[in-house]
């Protein structure tokens, strides 16, 4: 054997064993955003298409699918693209409660497979800064009371994510969530404008959106509906857990794909996931776009997902949103 | 004083860095296209190009210049197609083709094109000047809206549309009932229950305004367009040539001032836009001005108030967005979106923090203005030459450029259909001497006044007083009164005055 040739063997040995460490061989990578532009599910494809960028083979295309908040794309997987194994679609803890209350139509978690996920964000309680609740307890302790005195709202409809955080509290007040005096609005936005403006007293929002109101002063947190305490600018603020509360709520954004892609595509994506999530990257985009690590990929999301969604479920049952 | 002049300074170095200032007049004349589409609006715009300008890399303040002017050069866009088309451009629109495409068909096309050009420009730098002035202050009052005065808004907005009833009352009431069902359909926010869905995913997010009007006013008027042209009813049009005339802005100035601060502070106002700020600002122009019963038949100044109050509308929602960061309309929501995906955290500090952003936009949108009066002015001979394009090959050509614009936004077929069926819907309903402004706005106004209504008494736990417990409520519908009241008490003194005895009449 001459040199030559041994040098050409051993370049294509090369360049088998290179993606086998290096990035995912994926055709046509998409990120589909249930949604329209510039709305949080573009922000979790985007995170997909910055951070995986460097460990798949091709750059990530972010395309568009909104309608029935986010029912359109879930159905579409799971009719015509349930084999497409270029695609992943962002998912949150909202599209979870909505396969839970049935507004996903007949297809359940288990019709689709779970990928990656591109981070956190928690329920946050906010009141504005010359409220009269300075903490959580005193909120509470209302609650209790009188549950129907406290004006609470958010950008969700009754069932929505933001109406299960205001109805876990009053479960854990020891009220029923159905006396809540909830007032829903339009989006995030609204429903803060309307805290500002003093029509309601309690607002049910996010960690992330509330970061730059927090410098601003103009609102308080009460507590944050995280495991433990997060990082700053949030490290001072206690969490609901801590005030001697049990009630959490984690926002999980991530990615799906159709329930009959192959093994081995599937195995592709969860590769790329795990191997952006070693590195110092990657935690710099979620942070970049307001999220918390939270990584999970193949086989731990899809049983983290089947013990949420059996989560959601009692939460709902127990709300009476599901019989 | 101080802060707004150097932030000014700061802004317009941004601005006026040529690259920005390529952008600007790039997104203005493409947003003027957009706008004069069928189809697409402002928010389709900025949708479909926030993720180009995200892709090409742009810095956030270039990428927020190109964006916004797209978004404000598609509200002078959408005149357009309404004047020469009565298809409206877009959402805020709606109301232009009332008196524009009459004007248009009396021949005068040009010039009700050059007027509303100057009514855009009027409307929308009257609302950048208040926004760079008083943006916080503004803003700090319209979070103090509450859902019951934004109830008493809507009574005021049907007060002042109550002028639109047409030939038949029953007709006009039918029609707002129509828009005030399809406005039901989808997800109800205050229970979470689907309400007319019928089973389908589609449906649970409600139908988008634009789905409404471009089937309802854009098809129905291919369809008509059609029918007439097979019955050999069509006339063609002459080339005209006309132009706005001094004489013309005279007549029209209050019209205009009245309408630019009408649409100004509704556009302020986070829960209401454009669509609002036109037909609030045509039905007061019209109970105010419309003493010789000319509007609805080409009167300048019933074009000129919708004009003028979208532009408007359209600065004024960046005041909450920018001091805030809260968006005003859904375009704002989106360049909200923008922001974050440039990783800058919109909201109350963005002006200290990032000023290059924040004044750079504010300074754009002066530019544009100007950029935009000077495109649109003589390129009205050639939108206007538009008219003479035969029929047979203008009509398909509108109809694929509807379909594929509303493909473009949401890549469902879903919506085709229902544009098709609406449109055919829309047939009948003018087969049946229905007006369909009626429709469309109780399509709005309806959603917004049920969901206000319902969060009112959320809040007030049932209680009906609350409605009428602030005094911002209790102005508004006193105003609503007045316009209701003052043209018939007007009209009755104008007859006292001649001598005319009103009990004889009655």
């Amino acid at each position: 054997m001459s040199f030559a040739r041994l040098g050409a063997a051993l370049c294509v040995a090369a360049s088998f064993a290179a993606p086998a460490f290096a990035q995912s061989e994926i055709n046509k990578p998409e990120c589909v955003a249930p949604a329209n532009p510039g709305g949080g599910f573009d922000l979790t494809c985007r995170i997909a298409q910055t951070g995986l960028t460097p460990h798949v083979s091709e750059p990530i295309q972010v395309t568009f699918l909104p309608g029935g908040i986010g029912a359109v794309a879930y159905n579409q997987f799971n009719t015509t693209r349930t084999d497409d194994g270029s695609a992943i679609v962002a998912f949150s803890t909202g599209s979870l409660l909505n396969i839970v209350t049935g507004k996903y139509g007949e297809f359940t978690e288990k019709d689709v497979r779970w990928v990656g996920t591109a981070g956190a964000d928690f329920g946050a309680v906010v009141v504005r800064a010359d409220s009269k609740y300075q903490d959580l307890k005193q909120l509470m302790d209302d609650f209790s009371a009188d549950p129907a005195s406290v004006v609470v709202g958010a950008g969700g409809s009754v069932g929505s994510q933001d109406w299960m955080k205001g109805a876990l509290l009053l479960r854990e007040a020891g009220a029923s969530p159905t006396d809540m005096r909830y007032v829903a609005f339009d989006g995030g936005g609204d429903a803060i404008a309307a805290l500002l403006g003093g029509s309601i007293e309690v607002y049910t929002g996010d960690v992330g959106e509330m970061v730059p109101h927090i410098e601003a002063g103009q609102m308080r947190i009460l507590a944050v509906m995280s495991p433990e305490r997060l990082d700053a600018p949030f490290a001072d603020i206690p969490t609901a857990i801590e005030e001697g509360y049990n009630v959490e709520w984690t926002i999980l954004r991530g990615f799906y794909m159709g329930g009959d892609v192959s093994d081995e595509d599937y195995q592709k994506w969860v590769d790329a996931f795990k191997a952006a999530y070693a590195t110092e990257e990657f935690a710099q985009v979620q942070k970049e776009k307001g999220l918390l690590p939270l990584n999970m990929a193949g086989d731990e999301l899809q049983a983290s997902i089947e013990e949420r969604v059996q989560r959601l479920r009692d939460i709902a049952t127990e709300a009476g949103l599901i019989n | 004083m101080e802060t707004v002049l150097t932030g000014l300074a700061t802004g317009f170095s941004v601005a006026l860095d040529p690259f920005n200032l390529f952008l600007v007049l790039a997104g203005c004349f493409a947003g003027t296209l957009i706008g004069a589409l069928p189809g697409l609006g402002p928010i389709n715009g900025v949708a479909i190009l926030l993720p180009i300008a995200y892709g090409l890399g742009f810095s956030p303040e270039s990428a927020l210049i190109l964006l916004a002017g797209i978004y404000y050069g598609a509200e002078y866009g959408g005149r357009i197609s309404s004047i020469l088309l009565n298809v409206p451009g877009d959402a805020g629109a709606v109301m232009t083709t009332l008196d524009g495409n009459p004007m248009a068909r009396a021949g005068e096309a040009g010039r009700a094109l050059s007027l509303s050009a100057v009514a855009s420009f009027v409307g929308g730098t009257f609302a950048v000047i208040l926004l760079s002035l008083f943006a916080p202050v503004l803003a700090a009052f319209a979070v103090t809206f509450s859902p019951a005065d934004y109830v008493a808004l809507m009574v005021f907005a049907f007060a002042s549309l109550a002028s639109l009833v047409g030939k038949s009352t029953v007709k006009t009431l039918l029609g707002a009932t129509i828009g005030l069902m399809l406005a039901t359909i989808g997800i109800d926010a205050n229970t979470g229950v689907p309400r007319y869905t019928f089973g389908i995913p589609d449906f649970l997010a409600g139908i988008d305004f634009l789905i409404v009007v471009v089937g309802l006013f854009g098809m129905a008027e291919l369809l008509t367009l059609v029918e007439h042209q097979v019955s050999g009813k069509l006339n063609s049009l002459p080339v005209d040539k006309s132009f706005v005339r001094l004489a013309d802005l005279a007549k029209c100035k209050w019209a205009i001032a009245r309408a630019s601060v009408i649409g100004f502070f509704i556009g302020v106002l986070p829960g209401t836009g454009a669509s609002v700020a036109s037909a609030v600002a045509y039905g007061t122009e019209k109970r105010i001005s419309d003493t010789e019963k000319t509007f609805g038949t080409g009167d300048p100044r019933g074009l000129v108030a919708p004009e003028a109050a979208n532009n408007a509308a359209a600065g004024g929602a960046m005041v909450p967005m920018l001091t805030l960061g809260i968006p005003g309309s859904g375009t704002t929501a989106i360049l909200l979106g923008a922001l974050l995906m440039f990783n800058i955290q919109p909201g109350p500090t963005l002006f200290s923090q990032r000023p290059e952003v924040a004044w750079g936009l504010v300074a754009s949108m002066y530019i544009g203005n100007v950029a935009l009066l000077v495109i649109n002015l003589p390129l009205v001979g050639l939108f206007a030459r538009m008219l003479t394009i035969p029929q047979h090959y203008l009509t398909p050509l509108i109809a694929i450029l509807a379909f594929i614009g509303i493909y473009t936004i949401v890549g469902n077929p879903h919506d085709l259909f229902l544009i098709t069926l609406l449109g055919i819907f829309g047939w009948f309903l003018r087969k049946l001497d229905f007006s369909l402004a009626p429709v469309i706005l109780g399509f709005v106004l309806g959603s917004l006044f049920e969901n206000n209504l319902r969060r009112a008494l959320s809040i007030s736990g049932g209680d009906w007083g609350y409605l009428i417990a602030d005094y911002k409520s209790v102005t508004l519908y006193v105003l609503a009164a007045l316009i209701v009241i003052a043209p018939i008490w007007l009209a009755r003194r104008a007859r006292l005055m001649e001598g005319d005895n009103p009990l004889d009449q009655g």
